[in-house]
């Protein structure tokens, strides 16, 4: 547990999350499910499988969970395969903040996939941070798939983050389906490096009347890494709001696409995008060394800031 | 302190600058004035070190020292800075982060440099310099940086554009405090902002046309430059 807790450090996990008791949290290793903390307001469903594990977790009706519900998905061998099968329900006027650190600190030849399921049900709201750590070698393969339902008047909000260490390979693919007056915004942050692979396929169909969203996507690559980011935002009711938004920094070798799809069905909808690929703006980067900094110190500056 | 000789550029086969002699003394605010075009903003990358905007001709020294062939930040280093007419905006970089830039934190520092801008420091230490700062914000915070940063020449390429006549009053405060310790290069078009120089140097279509008192160029910019086409200029040469 205690090499668990400090891979989840890597991951930007604080471990006295998972020690203490009124917080929620389950610690998955592999296909063994180490830790499973429950509070008032909260089910979790756990059971392991052979190559990983199947979880439901299911914020009760009406609850708001004030601490955020900590997951922690890790492989500690240099090779493994985890396969997470996860669904995540918010019953109506239920509100929670999931956090969930995926650690896989010595991947040399590992592959992790998880196949998620969240419903958002009226009036409720989910905020679900991922933060990714996958160690130095870029011998790993991550493939996080989710459908998500967000119901009527639901607030939606996911953050991915994978910026310290390698990539490795990344496919990731959402699809959220977004009803009567939700709000859903995604957020993607990835730094690609040597020979990573990044690929991004997030999509969101504003399928009920009002709903908004938003598509941010912030990657950048240097080296040899390849970056492919297709954000589709359909507009398919009336008066919904749709933007996409996405900034990609490539350095070296690196090749990036962007690659935004914006479409409407309805003649109140309106659905923008802005998709920028290049290398670091001139002017900013004359602007921080006429402050004093070095070409490559001035670089990681905008960068860093582009990912923090 | 900052002594230009002979300064071409020459950008896609066009001649933007044509032969500058400059000097800039010890302590003093330098204007620079001219019409839209005629190249003030090629001179400030230049003295910068800019990409792009390598002399093709002539030397630039700075306190008896050459840095024609300096780059951006060693000039940064030996105390010369720029403050762009359109400042960069940065995604993630706090007002904080970013008037820290090159030097230790001084947070105290930090805050009166807000202060003296105009800005609310518990409002805008956290902000970041993105999109989301308007113009003028953006201006201010540069203004700030350059506060906090004390170099020994500080070029303002029009701090003033796009800043409003009470906004305009607080900037020239700050150049007079500025001062003190920073001698400025100040580019502008607007008559009342080049009377806080101490001299001035009107350019035009790449020539510089005039120096002299604030008063004495300005008059000569409004009576006899906005009146004369710039092909003018270019076909008799003036220069002083």
């Amino acid at each position: 547990m205690e090499e668990i807790m400090e891979a989840y450090k890597l991951s930007g996990g604080m471990p006295e999350d998972l020690k203490s008791e009124d917080t929620a949290s389950m610690v998955v290793e592999g296909n063994r499910i180490l830790k499973s903390n429950v509070i008032d307001g909260l089910i979790i469903e756990k059971k392991e499988t052979k190559t990983g594990a199947k979880i439901k977790i299911i914020v009760e009706k009406g609850k708001k969970i004030k601490k955020p519900v900590h997951l922690c998905f890790s492989i500690l061998p240099k090779e493994g395969l985890q396969e997470i099968i996860s669904e995540i329900v918010v019953e109506e006027n239920a509100s929670a903040d999931i956090k969930a650190c995926c650690t896989f600190p010595n991947a040399q030849e590992v592959k992790h996939i998880m196949d998620a399921k969240i419903f958002l049900e009226k009036n409720s709201a989910l905020t679900y941070t991922e933060t990714h750590f996958h160690g130095s070698f870029g011998g790993i393969e991550v493939v996080p798939k989710s459908k998500v339902v967000v119901g009527e008047n639901c607030v939606f909000k996911t953050n991915f983050s994978l910026v310290t260490g390698r990539v490795g390979r990344l496919d990731i693919e959402y699809v959220v389906d977004a009803k009567k007056n939700s709000v859903t915004e995604i957020l993607t942050k990835v730094y690609g490096k040597e020979e990573d692979i990044i690929k991004i396929k997030e999509e969101v169909r504003l399928n009920g009347e009002g709903a908004r969203s938003v598509i941010k996507s912030r990657i950048a690559v240097k080296d040899n890494a390849v970056s492919e980011v297709l954000n589709i935002t359909e507009g398919n009711a009336a008066h919904v709001r749709g933007h996409v938004d996405c900034t990609e920094i490539i350095k070296d070798n690196a090749r990036a696409k962007a690659i935004p799809i914006v479409s409407v069905k309805n003649e109140s909808a309106k659905v923008t995008h802005e998709a920028a690929i290049g290398t670091v703006d001139k002017k900013g980067l004359e602007t921080l060394m006429a402050h004093g900094l070095e070409k490559d110190k001035a670089v990681d500056l905008i960068i860093e800031g582009l990912l923090n | 302190m900052l002594a230009v000789k002979n300064l071409v550029l020459e950008r896609d086969e066009k001649k933007i600058l044509k032969g500058i002699n400059l000097n800039v003394c010890n302590g003093e605010i330098h204007v620079i004035i001219g019409p839209n075009g005629s190249g003030k903003s090629s001179l400030a990358y230049m003295l910068m070190g800019c990409r792009d905007y390598k002399p093709t001709q002539g030397k630039i020294f700075f306190n008896d020292k050459d840095i024609t062939d300096l780059g951006i930040t060693k000039r940064a280093k030996r105390g010369i800075t720029l403050s762009w007419q359109e400042p960069a905006r940065f995604e993630g970089l706090t007002v904080e982060d970013y008037l820290s830039l090159g030097r230790e934190n001084n947070k105290a520092e930090i805050e009166e440099a807000l202060r003296m801008v105009n800005l609310n420091p518990k409002r805008y230490l956290n902000r970041f310099v993105d999109h989301k700062l308007s113009g003028g914000e953006r201006k201010r915070i540069e203004l700030a940086s350059i506060v906090v940063l004390k170099p020994k020449l500080a070029i303002l390429d029009e701090p003033d554009s796009g800043i409003d006549f009470v906004s305009l009053t607080d900037l020239l405060d700050v150049m007079i405090k500025l001062k003190k310790d920073t001698t400025i290069l100040l580019i502008t078009h607007r008559e009342e902002v080049a009377q806080i120089a101490d001299r001035a140097t009107l350019l035009c279509d790449g020539y510089i046309v005039k120096d002299g008192s604030p008063l004495e160029v300005t008059e000569y910019f409004r009576d006899v430059c906005k009146s004369c086409p710039t092909e003018k200029y270019s076909e008799a040469k003036l220069k002083i």
